[in-house]
């Protein structure tokens, strides 16, 4: 996946709770098989233009519902690379990590306030390696994020490779214990 | 101290210890359709990797597919050709897949229990956030995007999180009527669309003990409703019965085995869990949905909320559901007119709840101008129904009955709502055009989406029986 390390630009506000993954990719819009150019489907039925800002601020609980993958490659295709909300449909911002998109988590009085700065056309820069989000002059607020997730993004690891270059002794040892214990597994 | 259900089978699947509670999770089950499965296959190929265990992988195409004149693909080409793909990758990858003309076919969340794949004590992945069904048996089971699908496939691991956790307890009886998804409305209610979020929720008490295993997969299927991935139900004797004798049960030794294995699953009565709920069953009314998110619901008897008498964080939600279900602040939930029903979905298509609709739908007819529709979860449930006289009850009454699939629940095939249609829904989303573009969509029982498709409007199924 690209990589993710620093992105500037200027932020669309949706600032709306529960936005679900149905608003964010319509279903009828699922029989398309490619995860390219899926960006013209984002937000359809909302008619939104989000103009190409790399940065979308939302509400909270933003993806819950369908784990539709589609609904992060749509938003990547419409140019964002960061989301930032007061919290995330679990589903959603696994996928977000899986494609080089960065969900970050802040409190509901800060992402208010980039709500406001977002609307103000501030530019943001979200930085990974010092994890900050920089809206127009203010300074800059810190998040977190795991660590693991954090040098995936950075790096822009792919997840499937990384276990089957690590993890193939550990894999087979846990299979061997489980055909033991579990045997009608293995049938 | 004792341990949960959730840690229990979290540790029995541990294939090496992670940070922050972040595991590698042996998977040993996963089931594949055609939505979420295209990306993961091209991208094996394109990374020349094929499937570490192939036999673990159940592939059925459910989300895009016609429910009648089930003889052919589906009418819309691209819908053709996302079905032709997944039965394409089913062969070439060497995946057991169920043909859309076949006795096997159905809805992933249906067949997976109906056919013996979901066991006790496994972990069960699927492209597919409503997997929280299968939790009803015991099984650790979550829905995961099509990229953590590919991962599955080629190393059967995936790195999860370890969630919080909540125990849901459920006391008292349930009244005549009222069901399990009356209870999961009840409850996304006074928790909220994200109230079990980052919590893995086990639902125990009398009144899970007492539920079929039907209901437990219509309470375990909601509870990502709540925001949680994780559903459970420790597995029980109803359990194991449900189970015994379908084709991909264990069998003889195996299955003694199994029982003994599988009883042993089920927290401790000194565990601690993080967060707990109780729920007095015995008074529940039957719940609907009034707004565009599930936890927008109320007992039927109950009003649509007024904005200007809600909390101030609340208000601009109320407002902007009502204006997209146009929907009067005040008004009775009685008086809402529908033009739809659908009585189907991973939720709530199973025979029992097929049985419930139909006892409403005896010697009743659907209210003129409704137009009213019965999906079974499966081929199976579909052929049982017919046995049991039930579609013969449907079709007298008035209503359609179609082949098994997802669909008014999701509306990738043709079965959808016109804008500004309102339908009766036993589904498990009510979410802005989630069954068509501009439709609206009221969550409730099959025993309500009966009695709605019968009055014509939203209505307590206990007084058009004679039980109010």
């Amino acid at each position: 996946m690209e990589p993710f390390t620093r992105v500037t630009g200027p932020a669309f506000s949706l600032d709306e709770d529960n936005i679900d993954t149905d608003v964010i990719y319509p279903a009828r819009f699922l029989t398309i098989t490619a995860r390219e150019g899926l960006g013209a489907y984002a937000f359809a039925d909302r008619k939104l233009d989000l103009g190409g800002a790399p940065v979308l601020v939302a509400g909270a609980n933003f993806g819950c519902g369908s784990s539709r993958e589609q609904a992060v490659w749509a938003l990547l295709g419409a140019g964002v690379r960061c989301v930032i909300a007061p919290g995330f449909g679990e589903i959603f911002a696994s996928n977000c990590l899986r494609n080089g998109v960065l969900p970050v988590v802040l409190d509901r009085e800060t992402v208010e306030g980039l709500h406001r700065s977002a609307q103000a056309g501030n530019v943001f820069t979200v930085d990974l390696h010092g994890c900050t989000v920089q809206a127009g002059e203010a300074a800059p607020v810190g998040f977190a994020i795991p660590e693991p997730q954090r040098q995936a993004l950075l790096n822009g690891w792919d997840e499937t490779a990384s276990i089957l270059a690590r993890d193939g002794e550990a894999i087979e040892a846990f299979e061997a214990r489980q055909r033991q214990t579990q045997p009608w597994l293995w049938r | 101290m004792g341990g949960t259900l959730y840690d229990k089978l979290w540790d029995a699947h541990i294939v090496r210890p992670g940070e922050n509670g972040e595991d590698l999770l042996y998977i040993d089950r996963q089931l594949v359709h055609e939505v979420s499965s295209p990306q993961a296959f091209r991208a094996l190929g394109e990374a020349g990797r094929g499937l570490r265990r192939p036999e673990t992988h159940l592939a059925v195409a459910d989300h895009a597919v016609p429910t009648r004149g089930r003889d052919g693909a589906p009418t819309d080409p691209v819908a053709a050709a996302q079905v032709a793909e997944l039965e394409a990758n089913a062969r070439d990858f060497g995946v057991r897949y169920h043909a859309l003309t076949g006795e096997g076919h159905g809805i992933v969340h249906v067949i997976g229990p109906e056919q013996g794949f979901t066991l006790p004590g496994i972990t069960l992945v699927c492209g597919d956030s409503h997997t929280t069904t299968h939790g009803a048996f015991g099984a650790l089971a979550f829905g995961i995007g099509a990229s953590e699908c590919g991962t599955v496939m080629a190393s059967q691991c995936l790195v999860q999180k370890r969630a919080k956790t909540m125990r849901v307890e459920l006391v008292g009886t349930l009244p005549g009527w009222v069901s399990a998804k009356d209870v999961a409305l009840a409850l996304i209610a006074r928790i909220g669309a994200d109230g079990a979020r980052g919590f893995a929720v086990e639902y125990a008490g009398p009144a899970i003990a007492a539920m079929d295993m039907a209901g437990r997969m219509t309470l375990c299927n909601m509870t990502i409703e709540a925001g949680s991935r994780i559903g459970l139900v420790a597995p029980d004797d109803v359990t194991f019965a449900y189970l015994e004798g379908r084709p991909g049960t264990p069998k003889g030794v195996d299955w003694d085995k199994a029982v003994r294995h599988w009883k042993g699953l089920a927290s401790d009565s000194d565990a601690e869990f993080d967060r707990i709920e109780t729920l007095d069953v015995s008074a529940l009314d039957p719940h609907v949905t009034w707004g565009t998110s599930p936890d927008q619901g109320a007992p039927v008897g109950e009003h649509v909320p007024d904005p200007a008498l809600a909390a101030t964080g609340e208000r601009d939600r109320i407002v902007r559901a009502l204006a997209y279900m146009g929907l009067e602040p005040g008004m009775k939930l009685f008086e809402i007119a529908i033009d739809r029903v659908f009585i189907g979905s991973c939720t709530n298509s199973r025979i029992e709840d097929l049985r419930i609709a139909a006892r409403v739908a005896t010697g009743r007819t659907v209210s003129p101008g409704v137009r009213a529709m019965v999906v079974p979860g499966s081929a199976a449930t579909r052929a049982q129904a017919e046995a049991e006289g039930l579609a013969d009850i449907f079709r007298a009454a008035g209503f359609e009955w179609r082949d098994a699939g997802c669909s008014m629940c999701v509306a990738m095939n043709d079965d959808r709502l016109a804008p500004g249609e309102r339908c009766a829904s036993t589904s498990n989303r009510n979410f802005e055009g989630r069954q068509g573009q501009g439709g609206r969509t009221h969550l409730m029982s099959p025993a309500s989406a009966a009695a709605a498709a019968i009055t014509g409007h939203i209505a307590d199924v206990r007084t058009l029986m004679g039980q109010g």
